[in-house]
C-alpha cells in the first residue's frame, strides 16, 4: 500500500508487521510519534504486544533486555538524552547477545538543550556493540527496520541493531511510504541461549579474567560476521520487494574525482549539490554510509574526500571523517556541520566542496582558526 | 520544484496544512514532503511549516527558502513576522482575512477561512479550524486538485463539514 | 494577611501555552522565595516555558539539568551553597515526570540525606513538554497519547512516598489558589531540610477544556475533593481552608471530570475506581484531621 507519512509513522508501521511481543519505552522528543503509534496499534488490538510505558529509558532498555531473554521479540525507540541515559543498558544488552532492534531518532545532546538533528548521540554509543545504520527517506526506515529484526536475530549475529533516523528532518517529514507484506522475510525468533527452567543456566555471572576476554571476542566475532549477514539480507529484501540497499549508498560516483560522505538526510541533500556541482564541471558524486557498525572498508579509489560530519568527538575530531582516516589512505577535508540542527543547504554543500583544503577540519559557521 | 511555506500560530493547524498539501499532491501522483519548523513552540507561538511539490523524488531536506506560495493561517502574523522573506519573484501569497490586507506585493490572495469555519461551526476546543479549508483556497490557486484535496481532508478527518467548508474556501477565495 | 511582593520574577514574555497553571504559579513562587533563589529545572514544560537562549523569561538564576538529576543536582548544589556561606535558597521546579517517574530515585536520595531545599512538583498529569503521553502520576481514566482507551493504573502517591522520608514540610496546592501556595512557598523555605510541594497544574492543552478555564477547573478539583488542600509540618496534618468544606460535602466529582476531554467516554470501571480511590483518600484525611 502506498501512503504519505512521517518516517515515525514509517518505523511504527514497520515495528508492527515485525510483531514484536514486548514493547517497552519512554517518550523523548522527536521519538514520541513513534511510541505514540505503537501505543494506539496495541490499544485498538492490531499489534498483539504487551506495551510497558516504562519510568525512564535505563529502565526501557533493562525491560527489553529481560524480554528478550526469553526469547521473546523486543523493540524500543528513543533519542539523545535518552540514548545516554540508557547506555549502560546498551553496554548490557550487545554483552547479552540480544537481538533488540531499536530505533533511535538522532537528536543533539545537551547542555544546552537542543532538540534538532544530530548525530552526537548515537555516534557516542559506537562502542557499545551494537550495529547501527542510519537512514536518509520514510521508505529506507520501513524497510531497514524491517531487515534489522532479521540481522539481529541470525544465529551468526546475535547482536542488537540501531536504526537512526534524523530528527525533525526527517522523522516529522511526510514522505511516500510503500508498505509491504512482510511474508516470511522475519522467521520467528529462535534464541540459543533463551531462559529455560528445564536447563538452567546463570546468565551473566561473575566472570574471571582468564575468560571474560574470550566473550569480547565472540562479540566481534560476530560483529564481523554480521557484515556477510547484513549483505545476504539486504540481497533477499531486494530479491522479494524490489529494493536495493547497501553499505553505501552512491549517487554519481563512478567518474567522481570528488566524493562527499555523509550520514543520513545530508547525505540526500549532498545529491542536489551535486547536480549543481556537476553542471559546473566539477566532477563529484555522494557516498552516503548507511551501516557505521560494523564499519566498512570504503573504496575511496585515490578520490579527493569531503567528509560532512554532524557530530563531534571533542579532542579528537568528528567521528565520521577520522573514522574513515584511519581505515582508508584518505586525507578528507572534514566539515563539521549540522550540529543541533544547523540547517545546511545543497548551497551550504557545494560551496564544501569547491572551497576543500585535504587534511582540514572547517567547522561551519565558525570564524576563523579551527 | 513548487514551495510552499505556511506561517500560522502554534496550535492553530499550520503543521497539519503542511500535511494536507502534501498528501493531497501525493493524491496528485507527484511526490511531496512536508516539514514543520520546530522552534519553542507552545499553543500560540508563531510557528513555519513547509510543503514542497515535485514530479521527481525530492531529495532536500532543509528549510523554504524561496516559496512560490506564501499562506499565512492568522493576519497578526504580518506586522510581526516577515512573511513574504525569500518569496519568488511572480509569487503568491494567500493570506487568511475577511478583509484587505496591508502587504508589500502585488498578488495577495485572500480567504475568510475563520469566517468560514465559524459559520460552518467547524470549530474545536473553542478555536476555528483552518487547517482544512485553506486546502480549498490552495485548490484554487492551481497548486493541488480540488479532488485529492477533498480526499486528503476526507482520509484525515471524519468531520464532513471539513469537506464543505474547504469547498466554500475554494469557492471565495479571492484570486 | 500578609502583603504580596510587587515584584515580578516573571517577565512579561513566556513560551507558555495561554492559561498555563505553571507560569501563574511560578509567579507567586518566586515572589515568595525572593531574588536570593536558584531554580533547579529539569527536562519539563519549565524548560520551554523559560524561553530560548539568548533570553530568558526568568529573574532569577535558572540551572537546567537533565530529566533524572533535579534533586541530586540541587543536593550538591544545597551543600556547596552552605559550603560559601551563603543563604540562598534552592528550590527544585519539577513536573510530575521528573519526580514520580525518572526523577524518584534522586527525590527519595535526596529526601533521605535531609537535604536543605525546596522541591515543588508541578503536576500536570502527563509528560507535557513531549506531548501529553502518560506518567505515573496520570489518573485512573485519563486519556493522553500513550493511553488512548484511559489510564488503567492508579496514580502514583507520590505524597505517601515523600512522606515516609519522614521531611519536616509538606504540602499539597494548586494553581487556583495562588495565596494559599505563596504561604505555603514562605512556609516550607523556614525550614531547615527538605520540604516538598506538590502542586496540582490543570493543563487546557492536556487536559483538553480552554485556555480561559484554567482556574475554574482549579476551583472544582478543590470543590470535589478529587484534589485535597493539606500540610504537614513534621509529619502533623492541617487541612487547608479551601479543602475544608469539600472534604464533608463534596461536589459531585462527575462536576470536575466533565470539564475536561481527557475523561470523556471513561470505561465505567475505571471511573468507578477512580472514584472509589479519591473517596478513600478524603476518608483517610477526614480520620487522620479529625483524630487531631
Amino acid at each position: 500500500m502506498k501512503e504519505i507519512v512521517t518516517a515515525n509513522y514509517a518505523v511504527a508501521e514497520a515495528v508492527k508487521q515485525a510483531v514484536p511481543g514486548v514493547i517497552a519505552a519512554y517518550p523523548i522528543t522527536p521519538q514520541t510519534e513513534i511510541v505514540e503509534r505503537i501505543a494506539q496499534y496495541v490499544a485498538r488490538g492490531e499489534l498483539a504486544c504487551d506495551y510497558i510505558p516504562v519510568e525512564s529509558e535505563h529502565s526501557a532498555m533493562a525491560a527489553c533486555i529481560g524480554a528478550s531473554a526469553v526469547g521473546i521479540r523486543t523493540f524500543t525507540a528513543t533519542s539523545s538524552q535518552g540514548l545516554l541515559y540508557m547506555h549502560e543498558m546498551l553496554h548490557w544488552a550487545a554483552g547479552a547477545r540480544l537481538p533488540i532492534v531499536m530505533a533511535n531518532v538522532n537528536r543533539a545532546v545537551g547542555p544546552p538543550w537542543n532538540v534538532w538533528a544530530d548525530h552526537t548521540d548515537s555516534l557516542s554509543q559506537r562502542d557499545t556493540g551494537w550495529l547501527q545504520v542510519y537512514v536518509a527517506t520514510a521508505q529506507e526506515a520501513y524497510d531497514t527496520t524491517l531487515m534489522a529484526f532479521r540481522i539481529a536475530e541470525d544465529e551468526e549475529v546475535l547482536l542488537p541493531v540501531m536504526v537512526n533516523l534524523d530528527g525533525f528532518l526527517l522523522s516529522h517529514t511526510m514522505q511516500d511510504l510503500e508498505t509491504l507484506e512482510p511474508g516470511t522475510f522475519i522467521p520467528a525468533l529462535h534464541l540459543p541461549h533463551a531462559i529455560d527452567t528445564a536447563h538452567p543456566a546463570a546468565y551473566a555471572p561473575l566472570t574471571g579474567p582468564n575468560y571474560y576476554y574470550r566473550f569480547r571476542w565472540e562479540m566481534e566475532r560476530s560483529m564481523r560476521a554480521a557484515r556477510r549477514v547484513i549483505t545476504r539480507v539486504e540481497e533477499d529484501f531486494a530479491g522479494r520487494f524490489g529494493r536495493r540497499y547497501g553499505v553505501t549508498e552512491e549517487y554519481r560516483c563512478e567518474d567522481a574525482d570528488i566524493l562527499v560522505v555523509a550520514m543520513g538526510t545530508l547525505a540526500k541533500e549532498a545529491e542536489v549539490a551535486v547536480d549543481r556541482l556537476r553542471a559546473e564541471g566539477t566532477p563529484a558524486g555522494v557516498m552516503r554510509l548507511r551501516w557505521f557498525r560494523p564499519f566498512p572498508t570504503l573504496d575511496l579509489a585515490g578520490r579527493e574526500v569531503v567528509v560532512i560530519d554532524r557530530d563531534y568527538s571533542f579532542g579528537f575530531g568528528g567521528v565520521l571523517a577520522r573514522s574513515i582516516r584511519s581505515t582508508t589512505r584518505a586525507e578528507p577535508f572534514s566539515v563539521i556541520a549540522g550540529l543541533g540542527g544547523q540547517e545546511v543547504t545543497h548551497e551550504d554543500i557545494a560551496s564544501f566542496v569547491r572551497e576543500r583544503k585535504p587534511g582540514d577540519e572547517f567547522w561551519f559557521g565558525v570564524k576563523g582558526d579551527v | 520544484m513548487y514551495e510552499i511555506r505556511i506561517h500560522s500560530r502554534g496550535g492553530q493547524g499550520g503543521v497539519t496544512a503542511a500535511r494536507l498539501i502534501a498528501l493531497a499532491a501525493f493524491l496528485d501522483g507527484k511526490h511531496a514532503t512536508a516539514t514543520p519548523f520546530y522552534g519553542a513552540e507552545r499553543r500560540g507561538a508563531p510557528i513555519v511549516a513547509f510543503a514542497r511539490i515535485d514530479e521527481s523524488p525530492i531529495r532536500t531536506y532543509s528549510q523554504v527558502r524561496s516559496p512560490d506560495l506564501v499562506v499565512v493561517l492568522d493576519r497578526t502574523l504580518v506586522p510581526v513576522i516577515d512573511v513574504l522573506r525569500g518569496l519568488k519573484p511572480g509569487g503568491a501569497v494567500l493570506v487568511n482575512s475577511g478583509h484587505a490586507v496591508a502587504l508589500d506585493h502585488m498578488k495577495v490572495h485572500r480567504v475568510d477561512l475563520t469566517g468560514i469555519a465559524l459559520d460552518e461551526n467547524l470549530v474545536i476546543a473553542g478555536e476555528p479550524v483552518l487547517d482544512t479549508p485553506v486546502l480549498g483556497a490552495i485548490a484554487r490557486l492551481g497548486v493541488i486538485s480540488l479532488e485529492s484535496a477533498t480526499k486528503a481532508i476526507a482520509e484525515m478527518f471524519q468531520d464532513p463539514r471539513n469537506v464543505s467548508a474547504a469547498e466554500r474556501a475554494y469557492r471565495e477565495v479571492l484570486l | 494577611m500578609a502583603q504580596i511582593p510587587k515584584e515580578e520574577y516573571i517577565l512579561e514574555t513566556t513560551s507558555a501555552c495561554p492559561g498555563c497553571s505553571s507560569s501563574l504559579s511560578l509567579r507567586y513562587i518566586l515572589k515568595a522565595a525572593g531574588p536570593d533563589t536558584v531554580l533547579v529545572i529539569p527536562a519539563s514544560c519549565s524548560s520551554v516555558i523559560q524561553g530560548m537562549y539568548p533570553n530568558t523569561a526568568v529573574n532569577v538564576p535558572v540551572y537546567n539539568i537533565a530529566f533524572a538529576a533535579a534533586a541530586s543536582c540541587a543536593s550538591g548544589m544545597s551543600a556547596a551553597l552552605k559550603r560559601a556561606g551563603r543563604e540562598t535558597k534552592v528550590i527544585v521546579y519539577a513536573g510530575d515526570g521528573g519526580t514520580v517517574d525518572i526523577g524518584l530515585q534522586a527525590l527519595s536520595g535526596a529526601l533521605e540525606r535531609e537535604t536543605d531545599f525546596l522541591y515543588i512538583c508541578y503536576d500536570n498529569e502527563a509528560y507535557g513538554n513531549t506531548g501529553m503521553q502518560r506518567s505515573g502520576s496520570t489518573p485512573l481514566g485519563a486519556l493522553t497519547t500513550t493511553t488512548p482507551l484511559g489510564k488503567i493504573h492508579p496514580k502514583k502517591e507520590i505524597d505517601r512516598i515523600v512522606e515516609a522520608h519522614h521531611p519536616p514540610y509538606q504540602a499539597t496546592a494548586i494553581s487556583a489558589f495562588p495565596l494559599d501556595l505563596f504561604h505555603k512557598v514562605e512556609k516550607a523555605l523556614t525550614f531547615r531540610g527538605p520540604s516538598f510541594i506538590h502542586l496540582l497544574a490543570p493543563c487546557p492543552t492536556g487536559w483538553r477544556f480552554p485556555h480561559g478555564k484554567t482556574i475554574e477547573v482549579g476551583r472544582m478539583a478543590v470543590k470535589t475533593a478529587a484534589w485535597v488542600l493539606w500540610e504537614r509540618v513534621h509529619g502533623t496534618l492541617t487541612v487547608s481552608g479551601p479543602s475544608l468544606g469539600p472534604l464533608k460535602r463534596p461536589v459531585p466529582l462527575q462536576d470536575y471530570l466533565g470539564m475536561q476531554g481527557r475523561f470523556k467516554g471513561m470505561d465505567p470501571a475505571l471511573l468507578s475506581r477512580l472514584q472509589q480511590n479519591i473517596e478513600t483518600h478524603r476518608d483517610a484525611i477526614l480520620a487522620e484531621a479529625g483524630r487531631a
